[in-house]
């Protein structure tokens, strides 16, 4: 756990680095007033928490604490603490049920967000874990992405079911289920294409694919998962509301945490939506898929690395 | 949120009595509210302090004109700043080298490097009759130069052949040589997606830069991104001094700010913008559009131009005139449910209108989105000629057989025959108003 944790941190550094450095420079003064509060909302808004969250999270402090003394240490302290209740509730790892066989995980997202390269981390730590698990590679639109997936089979040792490009991904999702069942897998990964989610024609096409895989079993997809990447702004509230009403989103993956831009849009969409955060993705090999831990997270966030 | 962004202003002035020059204390109020719409659209927060303390120098003192309210002329003051910031006009790429031309394109990962690369690579070949040759560089990524070289072949355009195993600087050894040899005017070099904090994977670039010397050297950027947009391509422009961004997924619904941030960084204008998942969905960038996105304004030129596009010129006129002559019939009705839905949809449309936003809530919830205009189109076509030209024909059992024929109740017939109905009146009403009097009315007066 000691190895996740540091590379997590190393990952949010660079960012919690500006975000110290930001609130250093906005407590320059030690009494807390409104143009510090002002300041403070601010630097909340440039981690992408939001403009409501943000208030919310200053609020809170200019209720408890406006006009007595406060040093820069209480103040972090006192943001990580606001943050991680925001997301302690939303931290859990998804649970296989292995009596299910195959458990069936249908991947959604927008297009660039990480969706294939999730399904392969996903596809290591299960089988890592003992599970006998299968790819369907749906994606079977962006040339070469069920190419992606059979070097990362190949790589694991998973078998990944596939079809031409242009085939249709529903039909392929209802055949590879059978596969699974026939193997008895564990789990059947389905990988989809990515989609904007205003696009109403390709959303309609992903609840195609909810529908006729719900004629084997009704409770078919047991996990959909929404791929969200770390570094998109405010229009991740967007994604998980559509995303939701369409295909029954029941989790979140945050991927591409490594980079500078992380957790704010975390924050808001756990106070919104209260949807499981199950993993982050914190590099491009297939290890790199870690638990999502809302202390580790906010601490890593805005207090100092030690 | 943000269509109210002109509601908003709307509501602190009207507690102005006194029209006039807007002062100082009235500008600050709306201020604070083009702030939050600001940083809603994901514009990076020292752009927008910036942005506001300029707009804010413009504002005050300025006299309101007599037709417009003060909240609409601080809209204008904003929009005109946002626009200028953007870059008043767009801006063509520079490939006046000694060919090959070398395209470089950078980016994060995920943020559309490949498809931009091939939607590039067909403008170039198709609008500016170039020769195009691609290379990818991506040998991270599995796959991914296979990718490159699958949408290589599906526009026509080539691609260097794949040697595995080879490193990124060889690789553009190779690419350079070839290009050369085979008499290319341009190569599109594609880069993995890479960290901008990622320093051994940054070095490679700068390598791959000093050995091309690219004549452009492109940020690929997804127009989602957040807050950290300013860091991306500062990182990015420092490195590498970039020469142009290509914007991408600005067929999404996100507001765009990180426009705004990556232009006033770095200083390098928005060359081109990604529009769709297919290769020719790909436009050279306008940023007034953009700026009436980012203030939730709509956008009514790029509505204006897909509306052209869409319209066959000679159908178009022959449509007017038959609408004046009051004979639109349901044939006629057909083909502008189909070119609504070349136009992308109602939602294409309802998102480039302005104050439209909400509309789109409202029409899906009565049931009108694009799938009902499929279905309409389907009941028109299992009509006779004879039957589109003169509707009161309908009778029941002829709308028993067009139901069966398009799969869709009779009740859905009715439906469409009372809206045909409703849009007949209207026409007869607008031939009566002229042109002047359809535009008071306005939209808004076309679906109520």
């Amino acid at each position: 756990m000691a190895g996740w944790f540091n590379k997590l941190k190393n990952g949010l550094k660079k960012s919690s680095d500006k975000l110290t450095d930001s609130v250093t420079q906005v407590f320059t003064h030690k009494k807390l007033d409104d143009q510090t509060l002002d300041s403070l909302e601010e630097v909340l808004i440039t981690a992408d928490l939001g403009v409501s969250v943000a208030s919310q999270i200053v609020d809170q402090l200019r209720d408890e604490r406006f006009g007595k003394e406060i040093s820069n240490d209480e103040i972090l302290t006192f943001l990580a603490q606001k943050i991680s209740e925001i997301l302690d509730p939303v931290a859990h790892k998804l649970k296989i049920d292995t009596t299910k066989k195959p458990y069936v995980v249908l991947m959604v997202g927008v297009n660039g967000s990480g969706k294939t390269t999730t399904v392969a981390k996903m596809a290591k730590q299960w089988t890592d874990e003992g599970l006998k698990v299968s790819i369907a590679a749906c994606d079977t639109f962006r040339a070469a992405a069920v190419e992606q997936l059979e070097v990362w089979g190949r790589r694991l040792d998973v078998p990944v079911f596939k079809k031409e490009l242009g085939a249709d991904a529903a039909g392929l999702a209802y055949e590879s289920y059978d596969k699974a069942r026939k193997n008895q897998d564990d789990v059947l990964l389905i990988d989809t294409a990515g989609r904007l989610q205003n696009n109403t024609d390709l959303m309609n096409e992903l609840v195609k694919i909810v529908r006729v895989l719900r004629k084997h079993d009704a409770d078919l997809p047991h996990a959909c998962l929404l791929v969200l990447d770390a570094t998109v702004g405010q229009n991740a509230h967007s994604q998980v509301e559509t995303f939701s009403k369409m295909v029954d989103v029941t989790g979140l993956i945050l991927t591409k945490l490594d980079g500078t831009a992380k957790g704010g849009v975390v924050v808001s969409l756990a106070d919104k939506f209260k949807l499981p955060i199950h993993a982050i993705g914190v590099g491009e090999s297939a290890e790199d898929l870690q638990p999502f831990t809302a202390k580790d997270f906010a601490k890593g966030l805005v207090l100092k690395n030690e | 949120m943000f269509n109210n962004l002109s509601d908003k202003l709307n509501n602190i002035f009207t507690a102005l009595k006194k029209r006039g020059a807007l002062k100082e204390e009235d500008v600050t109020a709306a201020m604070r509210e083009i702030r939050i719409a600001l940083l809603e659209a994901d514009v990076a927060l020292p752009v927008v302090k910036e942005f506001i303390d300029t707009v804010k120098e413009k504002a005050i003192g300025q006299e309101v004109v007599d037709s417009v309210t003060p909240a609409q002329m601080v809209v204008k003051i904003v929009h005109d700043q946002l626009v200028a910031i953007l870059g008043a006009e767009s801006s063509e790429l520079n490939l006046k080298v000694t060919p090959p031309a070398v395209i470089l394109m950078a980016g994060l990962q995920g943020s559309g490097k490949t498809t931009s690369s091939a939607k590039l690579a067909k403008f170039l070949k198709d609008k500016q009759k170039k020769k195009v040759m691609m290379a990818s560089l991506d040998v991270y990524r599995p796959a991914a130069q296979e990718q490159l070289k699958i949408l290589g072949a599906s526009i026509d355009v080539e691609t260097l052949s794949i040697v595995d195993g080879q490193k990124p600087l060889d690789i553009t050894k190779r690419a350079l040589k070839e290009a050369k040899l085979s008499g290319m005017d341009v190569l599109i070099l594609d880069t993995a997606g890479r960290l901008h904090v990622d320093d051994a994977l940054m070095d490679e670039l700068i390598a791959v830069h000093k050995l091309s010397k690219p004549a452009e050297t492109l940020l690929v950027a997804d127009a989602m991104t957040g807050q950290d947009a300013v860091n991306v391509a500062k990182s990015f422009h420092e490195r590498l001094t970039l020469t142009g961004t290509i914007l991408t997924r600005v067929d999404g619904d996100a507001r765009g700010g990180a426009a705004l941030s990556m232009r006033q960084v770095t200083g390098c204008p928005i060359k081109f913008a990604g529009m769709g998942e297919k290769v020719d969905q790909f436009e050279i960038f306008h940023p007034d559009r953009i700026a009436g996105r980012i203030l939730g304004m709509g956008d009514i030129v790029g509505l204006v131009e897909k509306a052209a596009e869409a319209a066959d010129e000679k159908e178009a006129a022959k449509l007017q005139k038959k609408i004046q002559r009051g004979n639109f019939d349901l044939g006629d009705m057909e083909s502008q449910l189909n070119q609504m839905l070349n136009m992308g949809g109602m939602g294409g449309i309802m998102k480039m209108m302005p104050g439209m936003g909400n509309m789109q809530e409202k029409l899906l919830g009565a049931g009108i989105d694009d799938k009902a205009i499929k279905r309409q189109i389907a009941i028109i076509r299992s009509m006779t000629p004879k039957e589109r030209k003169f509707y009161k024909l309908l009778n029941a059992s002829r709308k028993r057989r067009i139901a069966a024929g398009a799969g869709v109740p009779v009740q859905d017939i009715n439906r469409l025959i009372k809206q045909y109905e409703g849009m007949h009146k209207m026409m007869k009403k607008m031939k009566k108003l002229g042109k002047k009097g359809m535009l008071r009315g306005g939209l808004e007066g076309l679906f109520s």
